[in-house]
């Protein structure tokens, strides 16, 4: 009997070998449930652009992710390169046929003739907010704590409006423009995403002390917008003093609305103390589109080091998807596939090299499918 | 003898001027610095806000210490100079460009509207073109990064700071960020050689010339050319994006910065920021002639007093 007694009580103290979260739901602390309309399990079209550098490998590994949960959602794959002129009208097409896009970078030239891809196709499809959200993930230490930061961009004017002309030989001048129209619509975007997403301030990033009119006019529609929404706390501050604070005490920020390029270095900043751009997701919407890639610099494609030796860290592609998938109405697909990259990254054995680790990408995503439940 | 001390007590600016006094006797006026009696002349602005009780300070600290300075003591007003376009008089910029050597207050601009800064009026008036902040965590003031030792250069007149902005039709308005050539070389040669003079290995340039291709083209293109002529100085380029998610992850990896006006501002406050706030942070502005005007970096905090940086 004693023989017989043995393995079981082997694998009953396996079996109770804790974990951070539960193997099944249990219907204790399951949400009630969320009834679709017949037909929405129907497959998804996404447009999926891999971008250069490590943008194939990352978006390599959202594919397998998703054929692995069995998601609603198929990808048509395009190539575009950041050394193309123009962005191609097929790809356009495509992404207005279906509405959502999933992208890789796209590595801008530095100094030479072409504009931006990534800011052609945000002006091109008027994606006119972009949505960079920081936070602290469990078991990833870093020195600020309690880091729960969303940064609302403008995109489409600011100072990328790609305005420049040399006057004489030494002299170039470049045009920032700000309107009252794209500054109203972003307002009404950050203010509306808190509302809906249940934050309790929104703070206008700005250097109105220095650009009197153009901020001016930024700050004064962010203010107009924030008298329709008086459950919602509402202040302003400097970019300088913005990226200070962000450094010294990040946790009185939430919601950070702000004008082009100060959106840039705080969504950087912010991603920087929160763990890193590779952590963390983001997207591009419009008032018909959404794209969704790399939260932070999402121009920065690694060096060829990282793509050879396979090291890219996929987490923000993935959480980016999960974001995608909540966009396209599948939140329990959404929710399982963020437990499972969020149980990877705590248990820290998988982690990339600009988390502290030294796995492969292949191997993060192995680790991610075998925790998907 | 006189030159000895001289060398002595102002390293390297003593020998441009010593240099240039050789080399060009008439076109130079000698500029008298201490010798073993007469004091230095130096320009004080007390500044608004808790500006005149940090200054107070200062004097305090440097009568302790038996520090040769006299200093000449200058206002801001609150009427318009007709002859200079704002509140600071001829007089205080006529003392300035006489003494050479300056030390300014935190002083208020208002935001959207109203007077133009204060600030950039002395900038643009006494042609200071670069902001040096050295930015060092301080033994015994623990914050959460602890090995930053870094200088960042700022372009100081131009670029998104010009001040040109206009209305085109209602709603839309326009602001100039203008480069030029001669200000971005100018600001170069200036973080080279003070990287030079400081033995300090690495100069970075912080730009967005992936969107701005022109206007921070032209500044990349100064850089290098500069870099070219201190070929023991590893040179650089980072776009600023990247720059500042590396700043706040590992500021160990940089050594001097430089950059145009606006990046400049924004990346020497959150390096500010790294060593503990904008209370511990020194910074000087250099002109041409060598002109130096000292000051705190932090705003006029008319709600507070009491605090002692401008020392530093």
């Amino acid at each position: 009997m004693a023989r017989r007694a043995l393995p079981i009580f082997k694998q009953l103290t396996c079996r109770s070998s804790p974990t951070s979260f539960a193997v099944k739901p249990d219907p204790n602390t399951r949400f009630v449930t969320y009834m679709p309309r017949p037909g929405d399990g129907a497959p998804r079209p996404v447009t999926l652009i891999p971008g250069d550098g490590i943008g194939p490998l990352v978006t390599n590994a959202v594919e397998q992710v998703m054929e692995a949960m069995h998601a609603p959602v198929y990808f048509e794959r395009y190539d575009v390169h950041g050394d193309m002129q123009r962005v191609p009208p097929e790809v356009l097409d495509s992404i207005r046929k279906n509405k959502v896009c999933l992208k890789g970078g796209l590595r801008t030239p530095v100094g030479g003739g072409v504009n931006s891809l990534n800011v052609q196709l945000r002006k091109e499809l008027d994606l006119y907010a972009s949505l960079v959200n920081c936070f602290n993930l469990p078991g990833l230490p870093t020195r600020h704590e309690n880091v729960d930061i969303v940064v609302i961009r403008e995109n489409t004017e600011g100072e990328y409006s790609g305005l420049e002309h040399e006057v004489v030989p030494g002299v170039v001048e470049s045009l920032k423009v700000i309107t009252k129209f794209c500054s109203e619509r972003i307002a009404k975007y950050a203010f509306e995403y808190a509302y809906l997403n249940n934050r309790k301030k929104v703070t206008a990033v700005h250097k109105a002390n220095i650009m009197k009119l153009a901020d001016g006019l930024f700050l004064e529609s962010c203010r107009e917008v924030a008298t329709k929404y008086p459950s919602i706390k509402y202040n302003e501050i400097i970019v300088d003093n913005c990226c200070m604070q962000l450094v010294s005490k990040p946790e009185q920020f939430d919601v950070m609305v702000t004008p082009n390029l100060y959106g840039n270095l705080v969504a950087n900043t912010a991603a920087g103390i929160a763990g890193g751009t590779g952590v963390m997701p983001g997207g591009n919407v419009g008032a018909d589109h959404a794209v969704f890639e790399q939260g932070a610099s999402a121009g920065n494609v690694g060096n060829e080091k990282i793509t050879d030796q396979k090291k890219a860290n996929p987490v923000a592609l993935l959480l980016s998807s999960a974001m995608m998938l909540r966009h396209l109405q599948f939140p329990s697909f959404a929710d399982r596939l963020e437990t499972a990259v969020k149980r990877v990254i705590s248990e820290g054995k998988h982690r990339t090299k600009d988390l502290g680790g030294g796995s492969t990408t292949q191997e993060v995503v192995d680790a991610v499918i075998a925790n998907l439940d | 003898m006189a030159s000895h001390l001289l060398r002595r007590a102002f390293g390297s600016r003593s020998n441009r001027i010593l240099s240039s006094l050789s080399s060009q006797p008439s076109a130079v006026t000698p500029r008298v610095f201490s010798s073993a009696t007469a004091p230095i002349q130096a320009t004080l602005f007390p500044g608004d806000g808790i500006g005149p009780e940090i200054a107070e300070s200062v004097k305090q600290v440097f009568r302790a210490a038996e520090v040769p300075i006299e200093w000449e003591e200058h206002y801001v007003g609150d009427q318009m100079d007709p002859r200079t376009q704002s509140f600071l008089t001829w007089e205080s910029l006529e003392s300035v460009r006489r003494n050479r050597v300056g030390l300014k207050g935190p002083m208020a601009t208002p935001i959207g509207k109203g007077h133009r800064s204060l600030n950039l009026t002395l900038r643009k008036e006494l042609n200071l073109y670069a902001n040096v902040r050295p930015c060092n965590s301080l033994p015994g003031y623990k914050t959460r990064y602890d090995d930053v030792n870094l200088i960042t250069i700022r372009e100081n007149t131009e670029g998104e700071y010009s001040g040109l902005e206009h209305q085109v039709v209602r709603g839309v308005v326009e602001s100039l960020k203008i480069i030029t050539r001669q200000a971005s070389l100018r600001v170069a040669e200036y973080a080279f050689h003070y990287a030079k003079t400081h033995g300090r290995e690495r100069v970075s340039a912080i730009h967005k010339a992936n969107i701005m291709q022109k206007t921070d083209g032209l500044f990349l293109k100064c850089c290098r050319e500069v870099a070219e002529k201190y070929p023991d100085i590893t040179y650089e380029e980072v776009v600023i994006d990247n720059c500042c998610m590396m700043l706040v992850k590992n500021p160990a990896l940089f050594d001097v910065l430089v950059m145009p006006n606006l990046y400049g501002d924004i990346i020497s406050d959150l390096c500010a920021g790294l060593v503990g706030g904008l209370g511990l942070t020194p910074s000087c502005n250099i002109g041409e002639g060598g002109i130096a005007l000292a000051e705190a970096v932090h705003g006029s905090a008319p709600d507070i007093a009491g605090k002692l940086w401008l020392i530093l």
